[in-house]
């Protein structure tokens, strides 16, 4: 351990995890916003639309985040979409994510009872507060836990996007290692960055859980 | 684009896709049994199995998946404990896979509505019987779609077990890459095997979907 050289490096690494959370955050908003409206397309019963986000979904959930940057990034100029490496990093986890989340809010919203729905309808609800006041708190309860889930293990894909140069945490990490020759330092500054990001969000998880789950019962949500 | 590359090697991809296919399927199940545990430890009502369960789905979800291979591979072996490669990378990939399975249990456990375990308890259900009756088969019914996403991720992560000397399918398809100088071809190959094999785990959660389901839900 060299604590000299680690301070030397700090601006850099700084500088890659905010890149990291720039990217991880923004990727994840815009692939939860996507997810979203992906999952209440797939109850409107339309033969063609069904096919074609279940086969949106297989795909992005079936092939490795890796080849999908790669062509997105590599492959996009050929059919006209010229992107920044950050602005194709971050495409890449939304598209990527999206096809998780929306398949979470599937199965939330398979988890509201029935019952709920149709006596909102029968109270004269409209469609929309229906979905904003009834349907989607209940979904949220067995949604958030795989939501966390989910967020994390994106935090974590974000090292792929150091492949397409994007200066983010592991790309800075890379070159401190092999501009000092100290693999040990650079991944041992890394692993905490990601400790310190995956603790946040596990625990800002937790508190979102705990707020949607609150009208549960008095005692409180299990768990 | 040269697509023999990808039929004369494809006995060893089909061999490779085979070893993924075990550990994934060995990961997936003991990590499911040990999620279910965990889970339970987590909406115990002792504060001491609570406290096991939430610091157990903190280590396991915070730590990377590489390092935990490493950790039981390399590290156990300081202390006399030596761990065969394929069950070192069996239990990293079940006991990490158990922390996600976990949460994604307990979520759907709280989404089965409180009415349904009191009516239960109510008709005179032991206590044991609410739980294997009337909870598990509900929860287990609403995570479905979220379990299989897990499923999915742990099959990819499972390229990582190549790191504790494992020839699975990521490591076989880099082999064939540098053999016959085609990494196209050759991670072309293997990617499409990945694929094949999410699609039949999608398929599979999708039946198992259906025949869950009760009448009038979506």
């Amino acid at each position: 351990m060299n604590a000299d050289l680690l301070w030397r490096y700090l601006p850099s690494l700084l500088s890659g995890f905010a890149v990291t959370v720039f990217c991880w955050s923004v990727g994840g908003a815009l692939g939860l916003v996507l997810g979203f409206a992906i999952a209440l397309a797939r109850r409107v019963p339309l033969p063609p639309l069904q096919w074609f986000l279940r086969a949106f979904v297989e795909i992005f959930r079936g092939t490795p985040f890796l080849v999908q940057l790669f062509l997105l990034y590599a492959g996009g100029p050929y059919v006209g979409l010229r992107l920044s490496a950050t602005a194709a990093g971050v495409l890449g986890l939304a598209l990527y994510s999206s096809a998780y989340f929306a398949e979470i809010f599937r199965a939330g919203f398979g988890a509201v009872p029935v019952g709920q729905i149709e006596a909102a309808t029968s109270v004269g609800m409209a469609p929309f507060d229906v979905l904003k006041r009834v349907a989607l708190p209940a979904a949220l309860i067995a949604a958030v836990p795989p939501i966390v889930n989910m967020l994390i293990i994106l935090s974590k894909e974000t090292v792929v996007l150091s492949i397409i140069t994007v200066p983010e945490l592991m790309y800075q990490v890379q070159t401190m290692a092999a501009e000092t020759f100290t693999a040990f330092d650079a991944i041992f500054a890394m692993a905490v960055f990601y400790w310190l990001l995956v603790e946040c969000v596990s625990r800002l998880g937790a508190r979102v859980e705990k707020r949607v789950t609150a009208f549960l019962s008095p005692s409180g949500a299990r768990g | 684009m040269k697509p023999e590359v990808i039929l004369h090697s494809f006995g060893y991809l089909t061999e490779a896709a085979g070893v993924t296919i075990a550990v994934s399927l060995a990961g997936i199940v003991i990590g499911f049994a040990v999620g279910a545990l965990v889970c339970a430890a987590r909406v115990s009502h002792r504060l001491s199995l609570k406290r096991i369960g939430t610091l157990y789905v903190s280590v396991f979800r915070g730590v990377p998946l590489l390092v935990q291979l490493l950790f039981i591979y390399y590290f156990l072996a300081e202390f006399g404990l030596d761990v065969p490669a394929i069950v070192a990378a069996v239990s990293g990939l079940a006991l990490s896979s158990a922390a996600y399975q976990a949460e994604i249990l307990r979520g759907a456990l709280n989404a089965v509505p409180r009415g349904q375990s009191e009516a239960a308890v109510a008709l005179g259900f032991a206590g044991v019987d609410v739980w294997r009756r009337i909870l598990m088969p509900q929860a287990l019914r609403i995570s479905i779609p979220p379990l299989i996403n897990e499923f999915i991720l742990l099959l990819k992560a499972s390229s990582l077990v190549s790191v504790v000397g494992i020839a699975e399918l990521t490591r076989v398809s880099m082999n064939i890459a540098s053999l016959t100088y085609r990494p196209l071809e050759a991670y072309v190959g293997g990617g499409l095997f990945y694929l094949a094999i999410n699609l039949v785990l999608a398929g599979f959660g999708a039946i198992a979907e259906r025949r869950l389901a009760i009448g009038g839900v979506r």
